[in-house]
């Protein structure tokens, strides 16, 4: 395989597991890091997405849909469907979030379906052996843990934000302390207090990194699955089995790209839900 | 598995696409699919109401005609009635003309026969004399013998 080093399978893999990174200060350390691999290949996702349900936005008719707009409508609406079933109350900025959660999600999950060594493949056709050797792509964001913790971040921060809308910010800060146990008499409400807190900041921020968890290990397990797979093509004798493993997983993978952006994209929904909710 | 820059980059995008999907994709598509939604069950409710208006109709279409099937055989018993009416009058009228055309008739053969009767008489009468003259040989006066005559004729 064209760009595999000269290591062998665990060498090939580590390779492959290598972002491109541009690091802005390099004195201060690893966290100045920018995967721009993850970051360019999931904007220009997003601005596919974009793009492609504005074109069916803009015409939107509610006379005969052409087939563009039905099936983007069908999507919407399996999105807003999920939405209305779980969050009862205004659906205007919901269901948008959640489309976009799982558009993008879907998107930047499918990438695992290209060829692994597509990438590698087509620097060194271009470029030549040696920047490939030094060129390092991933073209799946979400196997990269800052996509994953990126987004479920920003889900938390719209959780909080919705609680404290649908609380009040006295109301919010009173639920952190009394839920989940609740008590009668100021003693012992004074000494429930710390436990309450310290509870509501664990399953608070057990959100987003179960939210977090479970896309990246399902996405980079599955990437690895594959270039443990693509490993198999190197040898003529293991080509064929090669083959047919890499289309049973892929098979198998195309469920689990949907699925995870699925949960991604409820799971979202039921803590908004949960958050709006009164104790 | 580093955490680095490339997080708060993913944030920001995820912030613009949500909010690009709130302002531009959203409002459109889910505009777009309750009109379409009010416009289907509009379209519903006239037919269900088109439905209940024709079924009016046909109720009423029946009942009109049983009215005038009843009416038109109305007209047709009277009709009949009043030809059997007039069929009898008819036959009523033929018949005395008849009755009187055959009296007429009667009155007419009766009279006729009578004057036939009368012209006989004379025509024999004058027979009578003419062949007693031509056996007497000599003329009788008519005037002289009509009583006689009279009297001959009569006997015939």
């Amino acid at each position: 395989m064209v760009s595999e080093p000269q290591g062998g399978l665990t060498e090939y893999i580590q390779h492959h597991l290598n972002h491109m990174v541009i690091n802005f200060r390099p004195d201060a350390g690893a966290f100045w890091n920018v995967r721009v691999d993850s970051i360019v290949v999931s904007f220009v996702l997003g601005a596919l997405f974009c793009l492609w349900f504005w074109l069916y936005a803009r015409k939107a008719t509610s006379g005969v849909p052409s087939k563009g707009q039905a099936f983007v409508e069908i999507i919407v609406e399996f999105v807003d469907t999920q939405v209305k079933d779980t969050f009862h109350g205004d659906r205007r900025t919901v269901t948008p979030l959640a489309l976009s959660i799982f558009m993008w999600v879907f998107f930047m999950n499918a990438m695992d379906l290209l060829p692994v060594d597509l990438g590698g493949w087509l620097v060194h056709t271009f470029a030549g052996a040696e920047t490939a050797h030094h060129t390092f792509f991933r073209m799946v964001p979400t196997a990269d843990i800052n996509t994953t913790i990126g987004l479920s971040v920003a889900v938390l921060f719209i959780v909080i934000g919705h609680g404290i809308k649908a609380k009040g910010g006295f109301g919010f800060g009173k639920e952190l302390i009394t839920a989940p146990f609740h008590a009668e008499g100021p003693v012992a409400k004074t000494i429930l207090v710390l436990p309450n807190f310290f509870l509501n900041v664990v399953e608070t921020l057990s959100k987003p990194v179960s939210l977090a968890m479970r896309l990246f290990g399902n996405m980079y397990g599955g990437e690895l699955v594959f270039m443990l797979i693509a490993g198999l093509m190197v040898s003529w004798i293991s080509f064929v089995p090669g083959v047919v493993f890499n289309t049973a997983w892929a098979i198998f993978h195309i469920l689990i790209i949907a699925l995870q952006a699925f949960i991604f994209m409820m799971l979202t929904i039921v803590y908004i839900a949960t958050a709006r909710e009164h104790h | 598995m580093e955490i680095n820059m490339t997080f708060l980059g993913q944030m920001i995008s995820f912030a613009i696409l949500v909010w690009f999907t709130t302002k531009f994709i959203w409002p459109q598509i889910s505009g777009a699919i309750e009109e379409r939604q009010k416009k289907v069950a509009d379209g519903l409710a006239a037919a269900e109401r088109a439905r209940a208006e024709l079924k009016d109709a046909d109720a009423k279409v029946a009942v009109e005609i049983k009215q005038a099937r009843q009416q038109a055989s109305e007209i047709i018993d009277k009709a009949q009635q009043q030809g059997n009416q007039l069929l009898e009058k008819a036959r009523a009228e033929a018949t005395e003309e008849i009755n009187r055309l055959k009296a007429q008739a009667q009155d007419d053969i009766a009279s006729m026969a009578q004057r036939a009767r009368e012209q006989l008489r004379e025509q024999v009468g004058a027979l009578a004399i003419q062949g007693a003259s031509k056996i007497v040989q000599r003329e009788i006066d008519p005037a002289a013998h009509k009583a006689l005559l009279d009297q001959l004729a009569t006997e015939i």
